[in-house]
């Protein structure tokens, strides 16, 4: 820990003791001290606040969603073959494995959860005022980029909802006027939903957008530090007059107790209950009724009410609207007064937006469970879905070129071939059909570059190369080395 | 933040109150809650990346042979194919591996592996001579796999093998090479 800052460092002290020393060590060619000094004594206009701790905590959960999201990976294949038996093999084998999942998959809504709590705080607060306006654009930015995250997370593990949530989701942005369509093959990487879509969420979900998560990340951590914390409603955007208090140690211990909380639900829900994974996608199913996760449920229920020709307007004008009025919000509320009682409009206009979603969130349960058709249909799903997690694993068979092809030998000549090459014990260093192994080459595809002649040369004498990898000169009659020949030739 | 703001922090604000011993104890038991808290939490994440190495292999099954009908007469060892499979994390490698059924002594049936213990060629039964003779480097067996002459350490090795239902199943496992004694790779 720094000592007090306006003690010249350890330096000062002749008795410093031995981890004095060794700080005072680092400290002088690392600069650690004003690092840590720079980090922990932000001033705090009016002291610490529990209001203060989503953007601390909304790092800690990014931070737990990197390290979670890169250990599921270990063991994650990102192809539509792959995809489903992985993320089975991680829930039902793994140690481990269903925890980890529940607690990346719990911890995609958490961070839904406290940036809308962060957004709230600062719109309430008004903490975007005062030169905050690109402060804000970042916060915004990174808004858009964790949603994002969550849709394109919501993909990978291949499973029913997985496919058909993806499938609308994709189809949505075909509504975006004329680059529309454009915009939907580009994201599924074809027409249709495929191998290709899976792919390019994947590289989204773990370079693309991590990568610039993190680097807005900093950039919003050193806007804020420039701008300096807003402080409470009553504070001066511009010039803050309130007795300041240090980030450290109050606000870090709030900010420290709320991230526990944060560790103690999610290792909660995950342990006791654990996220399910449905049954493979299944793209010739018509009756499967997709629902997106809950922080989409709003938008999707907003979507019910636009048909035909007005779909554009629900899909694309008014959420690019609302998404503008938020964004552009600190360059035209350029009022200097912060309470939120002072500012009926803008937050009364707010609380409209939120309490919208809310309803429409609310709604989209509702008509689900009214509907009595989609209701079976939801319980029939679940119900599959349930099913699915209580059968044992099941390995995924290899595909033929991986393992030995079971070659079908047709002719009889090659027939009476493959016998020599297993009774000449070919197949001790050059495998079962030739698929190779530690000791001899790889046969399959090889026999046919060379004409039979060659083949037969080669074969009763091995070249020295051959012969130092422990080649044996084959001794067999013409008639056996013609049928080997045509055996070795259909190895392809 | 400009210098003046923080020096008027770290002078006049209400830290004035915090006296250094409190902030380094906070420091202290923050530093270790920190560290206390990670180990915790790194458990489930080395257990998850240690799930190879934690769990046994149970990567080698039983395969059938054939129908115990096909080796009750037999008069010398017979070389059938047999399917294996094999567990690679989430995939099952299915392949293709030789073994010899040899004639039935006391009722007992016993399957040979054909992999030399020398240096792991396989080796054929040669019907003429009535020995199983290794083409690599001519270590030479009787019907039974025993060790006649050559470089091989021992004789050859016998796979565990049972009848279920009147069929043959045999576990399909390799051995060390050039050793005395019989010793499973997993």
């Amino acid at each position: 820990m720094p000592d007090d800052p306006k003690n010249n460092g350890p330096s000062a002290d002749p008795y410093a003791n031995r981890w004095q020393r060794v700080y005072r060590w680092l400290d002088r060619r690392t600069g650690l001290g004003s690092l840590m000094h720079e980090a922990l004594d932000e001033p705090i206009p009016g002291g610490a606040r529990w209001a203060y701790v989503f953007g601390s905590v909304l790092l800690f959960l990014f931070i737990s969603q990197v390290v979670t999201g890169v250990f599921l990976s270990l063991y994650y294949a990102p192809t539509a073959d792959h995809a489903h038996t992985t993320v089975a093999y991680i829930v039902k084998e793994v140690t481990g494995g269903s925890f980890l999942r529940s607690l990346h998959a719990y911890g995609s809504s958490a961070v839904v959860i406290v940036l809308l709590l962060h957004l709230t705080q600062t719109f309430l607060y008004g903490a975007y005022k005062g030169r905050r306006e690109v402060l804000w654009l970042s916060g915004c930015a990174l808004f858009g980029l964790m949603l994002a995250m969550a849709f394109t997370g919501y993909l990978l593990p291949w499973d029913q909802k997985a496919y058909f949530a993806t499938t609308v989701g994709t189809n949505m942005a075909s509504e975006v006027p004329l680059i529309g369509s454009a915009l939907k093959r580009l994201m599924r990487g074809g027409n249709e939903m495929g191998t290709l879509t899976l792919s390019r969420f994947f590289v989204a979900h773990v370079f693309l957008l991590p990568a610039a998560v993190m680097g807005l990340v900093a950039a919003h951590v050193y806007l804020f530090r420039k701008a300096g914390a807003a402080g409470p409603p009553r504070e001066d955007a511009f010039n803050p007059r309130l007795p300041t208090q240090r980030f450290y140690p109050r606000q870090v211990l709030m900010d420290t107790a709320v991230a526990l909380l944060m560790i103690c639900v999610l290792g909660f829900l995950a342990h006791f209950h654990p996220t399910e994974l449905g049954p493979r996608a299944n793209p010739a199913d018509t009756q499967f009724v997709p629902r997106p996760e809950w922080y989409y449920l709003p938008i999707f229920q907003w979507l019910k009410y636009f048909k035909g020709s007005l779909a554009v307007v629900g899909i694309v004008v008014i959420p690019t609207l609302t998404a503008i009025l938020v964004v552009a919000l600190p360059f035209f509320d350029r009022r200097l007064e912060r309470r939120p009682w002072k500012r009926p409009l803008a937050v009364g206009v707010f609380l409209m937006i939120l309490g919208t979603l809310i309803t429409f969130g609310v709604l989209s349960k509702r008509e689900d469970r009214l509907d009595p058709a989609i209701a079976k249909q939801v319980a029939r799903q679940n119900k599959e879905t349930e099913k699915f997690m209580h059968e044992p694993f099941q390995p995924e068979p290899a595909s033929s070129s991986l393992s030995a092809p079971i070659v079908v030998v047709l002719d009889p000549l090659s027939a009476a071939g493959k016998r020599i090459y297993d009774g000449e014990s070919c197949d001790a260093c050059h495998g079962t059909n030739g698929i190779g192994t530690d000791a001899g080459p790889r046969l399959i595809g090889e026999a046919v570059k060379k004409s039979p002649e060659e083949l037969t040369h080669l074969l009763r004498q091995p070249t020295k190369e051959m012969i130092e990898g422990e080649m044996q000169p084959v001794d067999i009659s013409d008639e056996d080395m013609k049928a080997l020949i045509a055996y070795l030739r259909d190895l392809k | 933040m400009n210098e003046e703001q923080s020096a008027a922090a770290a002078n006049q604000g209400i830290t004035e109150g915090e006296s250094l011993t409190r902030r380094s104890f906070l420091g202290v038991l923050l530093g270790f809650g920190t560290v206390l808290v990670g180990a915790v939490l790194a458990v489930p994440l080395v257990r998850f990346s240690l799930h190879p190495l934690l769990t046994k292999t149970t990567g080698i099954g039983w395969s059938n042979v054939g129908k115990v009908d096909e080796f009750t007469s037999l008069t010398g060892p017979m070389k059938k194919l047999i399917t294996v499979e094999q567990l690679d994390g989430w995939r099952k490698i299915i392949s293709e591996k030789a073994i010899y059924v040899l004639p039935m002594t006391d009722n007992q049936l016993r399957v040979l592996s054909p992999i030399c213990p020398h240096l792991g060629c396989s080796i054929p039964w040669d019907e003429a001579k009535k020995e199983f003779i290794c083409p690599c480097h001519t270590a030479v067996f009787t019907m039974n796999g025993a060790r006649v002459s050559g470089p091989a350490p021992r004789s050859m090795d016998e796979l565990e093998a049972k009848v279920e239902n009147g069929v043959v199943k045999v576990r399909y496992q390799y051995f060390r090479q050039l050793v005395q004694t019989k010793e499973v790779l997993s």
